[in-house]
C-alpha cells in the first residue's frame, strides 16, 4: 500500500523539483512516492514522516531536523543490491526508482525501542558517563564494551560492500578554487570564467544555487533570481575553462591549498553506468581558494527541543519553496532574530497557519517584521518557548516572558498546541575549511557568530561564509575579493592585467536586520529539570546540564568541556552545537563567548566513506606485489608461498600428501645428501662504481674490502652509527673500481638508500655511484655433495672454469647459452654456487638445471628449508636474529670487525663503555631435552621455571626448527651474559598450561662445525 | 600536504618525500678521540623546536636527491630550499643554524674527517 502525500502542497512551484517524474522508494519496508530531484528527508515529510531514528545515548525519537549536511538525527541505511551503506544523512540522499532506506539505532523498530528506556534512566548517563563508569575497575570494560557497542552502534555496514562497488580517485590542478555555488560563489565563478584562468566551483547538492533556490522572490539584476542563477550555472558550464561540479564535497583544505573532495558520481541513479564510480575522491593543488561555504542555522536550546516536528526555520522555508512540503500544519516560531520571520510568511502563504511568532527580542522593528503584523499573525516579542511537549511528536509548547540575560522566565506559563515548531537561533558561518588551516576566528558582536579573521591571501572567505549575510553585501563582497585575487593571479602568473571594475549585480531582496539577541540557553523556573532535556547537541545526546556538570566538576577550557561531555564530537563535528555549548559554558564561566574560545575544526567537513579514500588501492591492488621470473615454475609444482616484504618467494614444494613438516623434511635431506636449488632471485643487488667504491665499502662495512682481490668475494657486515647489525651480504670485487653488492631480500631498498644517504650527504668527496639491479638478474642457488657434478653438466663445453674454482670466488661463463656470473658461496654449509644470469633467462636457467639434475637427484627446496639449513649451521639472518638492538659482539662475530681500519660506521658507537656490559643478550645456541620438542619462536627463557611471576626473563628464542638431519629440535637465542653460560640448562614457559620445555645451552652451531662440506 | 619545490625537478606534493630530520649534525670523526657523552649526542639528541627548523629532505619518490629545507613547525611555511654542503642564505635560516648548539658541540669541533680510513 503507498502511502498519501498528505503534506505535498497542490500549488506547483517547487524550485527543485520535478512533478512530472514520480519516484517510488521504501522507507522502513514501507513504500512511498516522492517526485524527481528531492530528498529522502523531504519525500518523507511530504507524507507527514518526522520519526527516522533514535537518538544514540538515550533512544530518544528523532525526527528530520535540517536540510543538508547538518543535519544530526536522520541517518538511514541505504540498501543496494548486496551492499548496504549506513549513516547516510536523509537530508543528502537523493531519491531514485528502487531506492531502499532503514532506519537506525532502533530496536526492534522505531515506534517502540526497548533500548529508550535509558531515557527513564537518564541521570545514568551524565557527562563523563563513560569516563567515570568504565575507568575503573579496567577489567570490567570488557564486560560494558558488549553493551554499549550494541547499544550505541551507529549503523551497520555489508561486508560484499566493496566487492559492489567502485571508488576512483583523481588528481587535478586549478588556479582558482571556488567552494559552494550560491550567490556568493556564483558570482565570484562568474568573474573568474570570463578571465580565462582554471577554474573549480564545487557545491555539495546536487544542483547549484545554494540559498537562491529557497529564498528568491525578488530581483537580481533586473531578472527574477532564480533566472539570473540559471543564466550564471549555464553560462559557467558553457566556459572552457570553467569546471562545475555538484555533488561534491570538499572536506578537506590542508597546506599549500591542497584540497580533497569527494563526488557522489553515480549514488542517486537507480541504475549506475557501469563505467562510472560510485564515488570519485578528487585531489586538488589550487593556487587560490574562494570559501563561499554559506551558514548554518543554529537551534535554540529548551527543554524539549529534540522532539520530531521541531525543526530550524531555514529548513523548513526550504522544504516547502524548494520541494512544495509543508511540514506542519500548526506553527509556532521561535527565534531571536528576523530571519525566522520569512518562514513564517513562507508557511502562511503556502496554507499554514502560523499560530504564534515567539521573538526573544524585546522591540524588533524591521520591513519583514511589519509585513508579518499587517497579515495579523500573533507576535509575542521578549517571550520564549520554555518547554516543548510530545510523546513522538510535538504537540504542544509552554511559552512565557523571558529575561534572556538572567536566562529566566519572567511570567508564569501559556499554552499552546502545534504540530510545528520553527527555531531559529542565528547563523553559523561554515568556517570548518578556515579553521582546518589553522585560520583564525574572531567571534563577531554584532552579527553573534564566529568569523573568519582573513588573514591569509591564499584561500579567502566571502558572503555568509565571512559573516556577510545579506545578499547585497555579499554579492558585492564576493565581486570585489574575486577581482582583487584574480588580479594577484594573474601578476603571479605574468598574464595580461584583468578589468578592475566588475559590476556588481543589483538585487532587489527585503530589508532584514541581522543582529539577534544572545540566547544561548533557556531555562524553566526550575533549570535543573528543564536542563536535562534542553539538547546542544542530537548526535551525541548531550545536554545543557551536561556542560553545567562538566564545568562544576572542574572542566573549564572548551576543549575539555567538548570532551567530557563529548559535544560537538559527534559525525556532524557540531555544525549546529558548536556555538550553542560555547555560550552556555560562557554563561556558567560568566566569561564572553570570545574569552571562552571555540575548538578547531579538522578534515572531514563531513563523513567521508572510507571506500573513497582508499579508491582502487583495494584487494590486489593494495600493495604490488613481486614476482621473480621463475615464478610460474614454482606454481606449476605446488608452492606454497610466503611473502618477503613485496615479494612472493617459494616457501616449500609439498608433494601429494605431503605435511608442511614432511616437505620441508624431504628438501633439507636431499640437500645435504644430493643437491637442492633455492630461486634466490629477490636477494637485493647493488652495482658500486667509480674510483672511490672500495674506500667507500671499507666505511660502511665493519671489514676491509679495499685488500679485496679481482673476482673474490667476501661476506660483510653493515652496521648504523649507534653500533647495531643493520644488513649483510656478500660482496664481490668485478674491477678495481666496480663491486658486486648484495642484501637481504627484506633489507635492499633500505640500504640503498641509506648508502645514497652517507654518499649525498656525509661523502659527497667520494666518486661513487650506486645502481640497484636486484630486478637485472635471476638467481639460482645450487647447493649440496652433488652441486659441483651439476653444474660442470650444465657448463658442457664450457665447464673449464671448474678446475680452478676456490670458495668465496666468481666466474664468467656459460650455461647452455645463457650468460652467467657464477659466485661460489654458500649459506646452508654444503658446497654450493649461487648462478646469476639475466633476468629474462631465470626460467630457462631454472628448467635446465632441474632437467639436468634429474639423474643427481636435484631438488627444488623453498625458504622454509633455507632457514633450516642455515640454522643447522648457526648462520644468523638479519631480522631475525637481530633487531636493532644486537651488536656484531652479540653474535659472536667479533672477527668481523676489523681492528684495522681507523673508521667506519658503527665503530666508534661499539667502543662505548656500555657496549662491554656482560648482560648484554648473545646468541647462543639451544639443544632441547626431548629431541621432537620444538620451542615457539619468540618464546622467552628463564632459568627457574617455578619462580613466582612477572618472571626475570633471560631473553628469547629467535630461531627454531626440528633438524632433519640431526633429527633434534634446535634453536638460536638471544640471552643475557649467554656467551658465558655455555652448558647452562634454561627453561621456556608454556602458555596454556604446558609444561615449560628444558633445553640446554650450547654453541650456535649444530652441524658439520668445522666447515669441511662448505670448502669440498 | 605541502608543496615543495625540489631543486632538481620543481614542486612536488610532499608525499613524493621523505624528511630526514635534523640536518646539519656532523659526523664526528673516530680518531678524533671525543668522550662517550659527547659523541652520544650526536647519536641521540635531536631538536624539536617551535618555528624555524632545519632540515633535511629527500625526494624518495622522484629523483632521489637530499638537499636541506628551512621550515616554520607551526606555521609549515618553507622559508628556504639550499643545496647539501650548504648553509642557509635567509635572515631566519642564519639565525636558527647559528643558535643551535650543535655550534659548539665537541661532536662538531671533531667532525673534520682525517683524508683516508686505512693506516
Ligand atoms: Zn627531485
Amino acid at each position: 500500500m503507498r502511502h498519501m502525500q498528505s503534506h505535498r502542497l497542490e500549488t506547483n512551484n517547487g524550485t527543485s523539483i520535478n512533478r512530472k517524474k514520480p519516484v517510488h522508494f521504501k522507507f522502513d519496508r514501507k513504500e512511498f512516492t516522492g517526485f524527481e530531484g528531492e530528498t529522502l528527508a523531504s519525500a518523507l515529510l511530504a507524507h507527514g514522516v518526522h520519526l527516522v531514528g533514535r537518538s544514540f545515548k538515550y533512544h530518544r525519537p528523532r525526527g528530520i531536523f535540517g536540510i543538508g549536511s547538518e543535519e544530526p538525527n536522520a541517518l538511514v541505511r541505504v540498501i543496494k543490491g548486496a551492499s548496504a551503506e549506513p549513516n547516510l544523512k536523509a537530508t543528502q540522499i537523493e531519491i531514485y526508482d528502487g531506492l531502499i532506506a532503514e532506519s537506525q539505532n532502533r530496536f526492534p523498530n522505531l515506534k517502540f525501542d526497548i533500548l529508550s528506556i535509558n531515557n527513564l534512566f537518564s541521570h545514568f548517563f551524565p557527562a563523563g558517563f563513560y569516563y567515570k563508569t568504565f575507568m575503573w575497575p579496567s577489567s570490567f570494560w570488557m564486560l560494558y564494551e558488549k553493551f554499549i557497542r550494541r547499544a550505541a552502534g551507529l549503523g551497520k555496514i555489508s561486508k560484499k560492500h566493496l566487492e559492489q562497488n567502485r571508488y576512483e580517485h583523481k588528481y587535478f590542478h586549478c588556479e582558482l578554487l571556488i567552494i559552494g555555488g550560491g550567490a556568493a560563489g556564483l558570482q565570484a565563478a562568474s568573474i573568474a570564467a570570463q578571465t580565462g584562468v582554471r577554474v573549480i566551483i564545487a557545491d555539495e547538492q546536487h544542483e547549484l544555487g545554494g540559498w537562491l533556490l529557497t529564498d528568491n522572490n525578488f530581483n537580481i539584476d533586473e531578472k527574477p533570481a532564480l533566472n539570473w542563477v540559471r543564466d550564471t550555472v549555464e553560462k559557467l558550464k558553457s566556459a572552457p575553462n570553467v569546471t562545475c561540479l555538484n555533488r561534491t564535497t570538499v572536506f578537506a583544505n590542508m597546506d599549500d591549498n591542497f584540497t580533497i573532495m569527494a563526488e557522489r558520481v553515480t549514488e542517486h541513479l537507480s541504475r549506475p553506468f557501469a563505467h562510472l564510480p560510485k564515488q570519485r575522491l578528487w585531489k586538488i593543488r589550487a593556487t587560490k581558494i574562494i570559501l563561499a561555504t554559506g551558514a548554518i542555522e543554529r537551534p535554540l536550546v529548551f527543554s524539549g527541543n529534540d522532539l520530531p516536528g521541531i525543526m530550524l526555520s531555514s529548513a523548513i522555508r526550504s522544504y516547502i519553496k524548494r520541494y512544495d512540503v509543508l511540514p506542519g500544519t500548526r506553527a509556532i516560531i521561535f527565534t531571536n532574530n528576523d530571519d525566522a520571520y520569512f518562514t513564517a510568511l513562507a508557511i502562511y502563504e503556502a496554507g499554514g497557519f502560523v499560530r504564534c511568532i515567539v521573538d526573544l527580542r524585546e522591540n524588533p522593528k524591521s520591513q519583514i517584521i511589519t509585513t508579518i503584523r499587517k497579515l495579523g499573525i500573533n507576535v509575542k516579542t521578549g517571550h520564549a518557548v520554555i518547554a516543548a511537549h510530545g510523546s513522538r511528536h510535538i504537540s504542544s509548547v509552554d511559552i512565557a516572558a523571558y529575561d534572556s540575560e538572567a536566562q529566566a522566565p519572567l511570567s508564569s506559563i501559556s499554552h499552546m498546541d502545534c504540530n510545528l515548531l520553527a527555531m531559529s537561533g542565528g547563523l553559523n558561518p561554515v568556517v570548518h575549511l578556515h579553521s582546518q588551516r589553522k585560520g583564525k576566528l574572531i567571534w563577531d558582536e554584532r552579527t553573534l557568530c564566529y568569523r573568519p579573521d582573513n588573514r591569509s591571501d591564499e584561500w579567502i572567505s566571502v558572503g555568509s561564509a565571512n559573516g556577510t549575510f545579506q545578499l547585497k553585501k555579499a554579492l558585492n563582497e564576493a565581486t570585489k575579493k574575486t577581482t582583487i585575487t584574480i588580479s594577484k593571479l594573474l601578476k603571479e602568473n605574468k598574464k595580461s592585467k584583468i578589468q578592475k571594475n566588475n559590476s556588481v549585480p543589483n538585487s532587489e531582496e527585503k530589508q532584514q536586520n541581522w543582529a539577534p539577541t544572545p540566547a544561548w540557553l533557556i531555562q524553566s523556573a526550575q533549570p535543573h529539570i528543564s536542563n536535562k532535556t534542553a539538547f546542544v547537541d542530537f548526535q551525541n545526546d548531550s545536554t545543557a546540564l551536561d556542560i553545567k556538570l562538566a564545568v562544576r566538576e572542574g572542566f573549564h577550557s572548551i576543549e575539555h568541556v567538548k570532551r567530557y561531555t563529548t559535544t560537538g564530537m559527534a559525525t556532524d563535528q557540531g555544525k549546529t552545537s558548536n556555538v550553542n555549548a560555547i555560550g552556555i559554558l560562557a554563561g556558567s564561566l560568566k566569561k564572553s563567548i570570545a574569552q571562552t574560545g571555540i575548538t578547531t575544526f579538522r578534515p572531514p567537513y563531513t563523513p567521508t566513506s572510507l571506500g573513497v579514500i582508499a579508491g582502487r588501492n583495494i584487494g590486489n591492488l593494495f600493495d604490488p606485489l613481486r614476482k621473480t621470473r621463475i615464478h610460474s615454475w614454482h606454481q606449476s609444482n605446488g608452492a606454497k608461498f610466503e611473502h618477503v616484504g613485496q615479494w612472493a618467494r617459494a616457501w616449500y614444494y609439498p608433494q601429494e600428501g605431503e605435511s608442511f613438516h614432511q616437505a620441508v623434511t624431504r628438501e633439507v635431506y636431499a640437500t645435504r645428501n644430493y643437491a637442492g636449488v633455492l630461486d634466490a632471485s629477490t636477494l637485493g643487488k647493488i652495482e658500486v662504481k667509480g674510483p672511490d667504491s672500495a674506500e667507500f665499502l671499507d666505511r660502511v662495512y665493519t671489514n676491509e674490502f679495499s685488500n679485496l682481490a679481482i673476482g673474490k668475494a667476501k661476506y660483510g657486515l653493515m652496521l648504523k652509527e649507534d653500533g647495531m647489525v643493520f644488513d649483510d651480504g656478500v660482496t664481490t670485487r668485478l674491477a678495481e673500481d666496480h663491486f658486486f653488492m648484495t642484501t637481504t631480500t627484506g633489507g635492499a631498498a633500505g640500504v640503498l638508500g641509506w648508502l645514497e644517504e652517507l654518499l649525498q650527504t656525509e661523502w659527497r668527496d667520494l666518486k661513487v655511484y650506486l645502481t640497484s639491479v636486484t630486478e637485472q638478474w635471476s638467481v639460482a642457488s645450487l647447493s649440496g655433495p652433488n652441486s659441483r657434478a651439476i653444474l660442470e653438466a650444465c657448463l658442457g663445453k664450457d665447464n673449464n672454469i671448474m678446475h680452478d674454482f676456490p670458495f668465496m670466488t666468481m666466474k664468467n661463463s656459460f650455461i647452455n647459452g645463457i650468460p652467467a656470473r657464477i659466485f661460489r658461496i654458500s649459506f646452508t654449509g654444503e658446497m654450493a654456487f649461487e648462478i646469476n644470469v639475466p633476468a629474462r633467462y631465470g626460467l630457462a636457467l631454472w628448467s635446465h638445471l632441474m632437467q639436468i639434475g634429474e639423474e643427481f637427484k636435484l631438488t627444488a627446496y623453498g625458504t622454509e628449508a633455507m632457514h633450516v639449513l642455515r640454522a643447522e649451521k648457526g648462520f644468523i639472518i638479519v631480522g631475525q636474529e637481530t633487531d636493532g638492538s644486537v651488536t656484531p659482539y652479540d653474535l659472536g662475530m667479533n672477527w668481523i670487525v676489523s681492528k684495522k681500519k681507523s673508521d667506519f660506521i658503527g665503530k666508534r658507537a661499539l667502543e662505548r663503555g656500555s657496549m662491554d656490559e656482560p648482560q648484554r643478550k648473545q646468541l647462543v645456541g639451544l639443544l632441547t631435552t626431548d629431541p621432537q620438542k620444538v620451542i615457539p619462536e619468540g618464546a622467552h627463557a628463564v632459568l627457574n621455571p617455578n619462580q613466582e611471576a612477572p618472571m626475570e626473563m633471560l631473553g628469547h628464542v629467535s630461531s627454531s626448527y626440528y633438524s632433519p638431519n640431526l633429527k633434534h629440535s634446535i634453536a638460536l637465542a638471544l640471552l643475557k651474559g649467554g656467551s658465558n653460560r655455555k652448558g647452562q640448562t634454561v627453561y621456556i614457559p608454556m602458555l596454556d598450561g604446558q609444561e615449560p620445555i628444558e633445553a640446554k645451552i650450547v654453541e650456535p652451531i649444530f652441524f658439520d662445525k668445522k666447515g669441511d662440506r662448505l670448502r669440498g | 600536504m605541502l608543496k615543495i619545490k625540489c631543486p632538481y625537478c620543481g614542486y612536488r606534493n610532499e608525499s613524493e618525500f621523505s624528511c630526514g630530520g635534523e640536518a646539519h649534525i656532523a659526523r664526528p670523526a673516530v680518531s678524533n678521540k671525543i668522550t662517550d657523552s659527547a659523541f652520544c649526542e650526536y647519536l641521540f639528541m635531536r631538536e624539536n623546536p617551535k618555528g624555524v627548523f632545519l632540515e633535511r629532505w629527500c625526494h624518495t619518490s622522484g629523483c632521489r636527491r637530499w638537499f636541506n629545507i628551512a621550515r616554520d613547525t607551526v606555521s609549515h611555511e618553507i622559508y628556504e630550499i639550499y643545496l647539501m654542503g650548504n648553509t642557509p642564505k635567509t635572515v631566519k635560516g642564519k639565525k636558527a643554524y647559528q643558535a643551535n648548539w650543535r655550534r659548539t658541540s665537541k661532536a662538531e669541533a671533531a667532525s673534520k674527517t682525517p683524508k683516508r680510513t686505512k693506516k
